[in-house]
């Protein structure tokens, strides 16, 4: 039942309309903009491109936040999924996962070319790949709870960046020291397991919060 | 066997209590309509029946997972064939018989078209083939016949018959005539709520007024 | 007679109609009391006349926390127990919140600029604040956009329990970070760190000040609350007849 609402979600992005590679467009639109900003020295670009990815692929990934929910409320699947055997807990669960693998896989394996284009050391590049694979279920099952929140509102989009993005800055500041310490030779271990730390809490507690907000914007 | 016990219902809508004091049972094989004028709070009573919102005050009895609910969304993806979006809802819901659904709705000959190039009374087809996918015992139906023809209204008026037959129930809002023999009625005109009693549990916003 | 009594909007308003003239003149005189008793207080040898923006910066820093936990603590309740004047204490509470942020921000950004030379460093302690005010604007912002007020009740005491995990998260994750500039806390029970009588008196007085102003605003916003709530009531009625 639960692989059903899987399967469905990502044939749902993957087909036409669905949005998919719009968010691996965009971190590239993203770090293709920054050394016009910042001047293409490698000296200006290489301390801040740990930064630049961990932000770009926060951003990207807010970008198909608002479709978890919005969509399904819209033309009533939500109220049938609510009435189906799987409770709304793992449905947001399922949905978080399926937004993570349309939207934060693609990411994870698009940032070690993107980390050319900012000469992030090759040292680096290993510790980009984990801690965006450790960090970015994270910022989907919190995307997924600021979606359950919003999901009856009109013009929910700005409201939804607005309150993810702040429960981001933790996952953001572990995610970033992990790349920086191994751009730099340092110990990662340390910020690694926070970041795990954070991401087995969030995904352990947020769908109950999520699921509650659900059942509030169902009624 | 009973399929739902209402009783001394009260739901609310927008902060105020709609209708109050509804009670009635359907058994195995019943039929209840609900009627009512627009805004006396069909719809909020059939959700909140359906377990959709919680209810102000009185008891609903059912047995664990009966319900299927169908309102005027069909919740159906444009993306998906018809019988891409009939087998998810079975395997959601655990149940089958996607042929003879597809057979009882008309819908054989529709079977890999996308639900975007559906017609709005085809939509509404597969909407009520999802019911019969689900395998559940208990229909909620909000205005199940929208946008149908005379045959479609025929062929829905024959699966809810079949679905009371096996031992279904189903409870509905419409006031469209189905011909269906074991039909009661419900007029929840009486039922309407009367504002500001200030004994009763108060909640919402008749706790202000 | 239980304190629940008092979630009963009629009791609520009769009980903060007659306290609220006293808190309103409580507020009025101690923070205006701590503030130019601040004032006349001598000049810091180290910091010189700077110092004296510790009157405002510290209660406002504090007032801007407690106020946060205090929306926790309410929006608990109505999600427990349904009470319908604590969502909205909440929500009256939390503009006030937002605004006690800004002014320590604010207080701190002059103060730091003849300390460390710029008008803002990221410091933990200003960063965490900065958080705590977009946390507060999230909030503020969730509470205008729905239309329902019980479900926006619901939600925003949602996003308020979430909201301060992860802004206590935040705050460690942000030490982590930046170990920072910012002297020590103000008033610490440490012997030998703290700041000298002078100064501790006239901040004790006006850290009273803003307790009893924040009181004032809160129980004013929570009235004019309760009144639009029982409006809209009674439109609703008069509208079904």
């Amino acid at each position: 039942m639960v692989l059903a609402l899987l399967k469905r979600d990502l044939a749902l992005a993957t087909r036409a309309g669905g949005g998919f590679g719009l968010a691996v467009a965009f971190f590239l639109i993203l770090c293709a903009l920054v050394p016009f900003g910042v001047g293409p020295d490698t000296g200006a670009l290489r301390p801040i491109g740990p930064g630049i990815l961990w932000v770009g692929a926060l951003l990207a990934c807010l970008l198909s936040l608002d479709r978890i929910f919005a969509l399904d409320h819209e033309d009533g699947s939500m109220d049938l999924l609510a009435t189906a055997p799987i409770p709304l807990e793992g449905v947001v669960a399922v949905k978080a996962l399926a937004h993570w693998i349309t939207s934060g896989l693609p990411l994870i394996v698009a940032a070690p070319v993107f980390g050319l284009l900012l000469h992030l050391p090759g040292a680096a590049t290993p510790w980009l790949i984990a801690s965006l694979l450790v960090g970015t279920p994270a910022l989907s099952m919190l995307g997924a709870f600021g979606a359950a929140i919003t999901v009856g509102l009109r013009r929910g989009g700005l409201l939804l960046s607005l309150l993810v993005l702040p429960l981001y800055i933790p996952t953001l500041i572990f995610g970033t020291e992990v790349v920086r310490r191994g751009a730099e030779g340092g110990d990662p271990a340390t910020p690694m397991l926070f970041l795990a730390g954070i991401t087995a809490g969030v995904i352990a507690l947020v769908p109950f919060a999520a699921a509650a907000a659900l059942r509030v914007n169902l009624r | 066997m009973s399929l739902l016990t209402v009783q001394d219902l009260a739901v609310a809508r927008g902060g105020m209590r709609a209708v109050e004091g509804v009670t009635f049972s359907l058994a195995a094989g019943q039929a209840l309509i609900l009627r009512g004028p627009n805004g006396i709070g069909k719809t909020t009573l059939l959700r909140t029946i359906a377990g959709l919102q919680p209810p102000v005050q009185g008891r609903i009895a059912m047995p664990d997972d009966a319900v299927a609910y169908a309102a005027h969304a069909d919740g159906l993806k444009t993306a998906l064939t018809v019988t891409e979006n009939l087998r998810f809802w079975a395997e959601i819901f655990g149940g089958g018989g996607l042929d003879a659904a597809m057979s009882a709705m008309d819908l054989r000959g529709l079977a890999d078209r996308p639900a975007a190039a559906l017609s709005a009374g085809q939509k509404r087809r597969l909407g009520l083939a999802r019911l019969l996918v689900t395998g559940r015992k208990l229909w909620i139906l909000d205005e199940p016949t929208v946008s149908l023809d005379t045959a479609s209204v025929a062929r829905f008026a024959t699966a809810v018959r079949d679905h009371l037959a096996a031992g279904g129930a189903a409870l509905m809002a419409t006031h469209i005539d189905l011909g269906l023999d074991e039909v009661e009625v419900l007029d929840l005109t009486p039922r309407r709520a009367k504002p500001g009693v200030p004994t009763r549990p108060a909640g919402f916003n008749e706790a202000f007024a | 007679m239980s304190i629940w009594e008092y979630a009963n909007p009629v009791k609520f308003m009769r009980l903060s109609g007659a306290i609220l003239p006293w808190v309103v003149v409580g507020a009025v005189l101690c923070t205006v009391g701590g503030v130019v008793w601040g004032f006349l207080t001598p000049l810091d040898y180290k910091q010189g006349a700077t110092v004296k923006i510790v009157f405002l910066h510290v209660p406002a820093a504090m007032m801007a926390i407690n106020i946060w936990v205090m929306m926790l603590v309410t929006s608990l309740i109505w999600l427990i127990r349904r009470h319908h004047v604590s969502a909205l204490a909440a929500k009256a509470a939390a503009p006030v919140g937002a605004v006690m942020t800004l002014i320590a921000l604010a207080t701190g950004a002059i103060w730091g600029q003849p300390m460390w030379g710029s008008w803002w460093e990221w410091d933990p302690r200003l960063t965490s604040f900065l958080i705590l005010f977009l946390f507060y604007v999230g909030y503020i912002a969730l509470w205008s956009a729905i239309e329902d007020p019980d479900s926006a009740a619901d939600l925003t005491g949602v996003l308020c329990l979430v909201g301060s995990v992860f802004a206590l998260l935040s705050r460690y994750a942000v030490l982590f970070w930046n170990q920072g500039l910012h002297q020590g806390a103000s008033l610490s029970v440490a012997p030998g760190e703290r700041m000298s009588a002078v100064y501790r008196y006239p901040l004790y007085l006006s850290m009273l000040g803003f307790l009893l102003l924040f009181l004032a605003l809160l129980l004013i916003r929570t009235r004019t609350e309760i009144r639009r709530r029982r409006l809209a009531a009674l439109q609703a009625r008069e509208i079904r007849g």
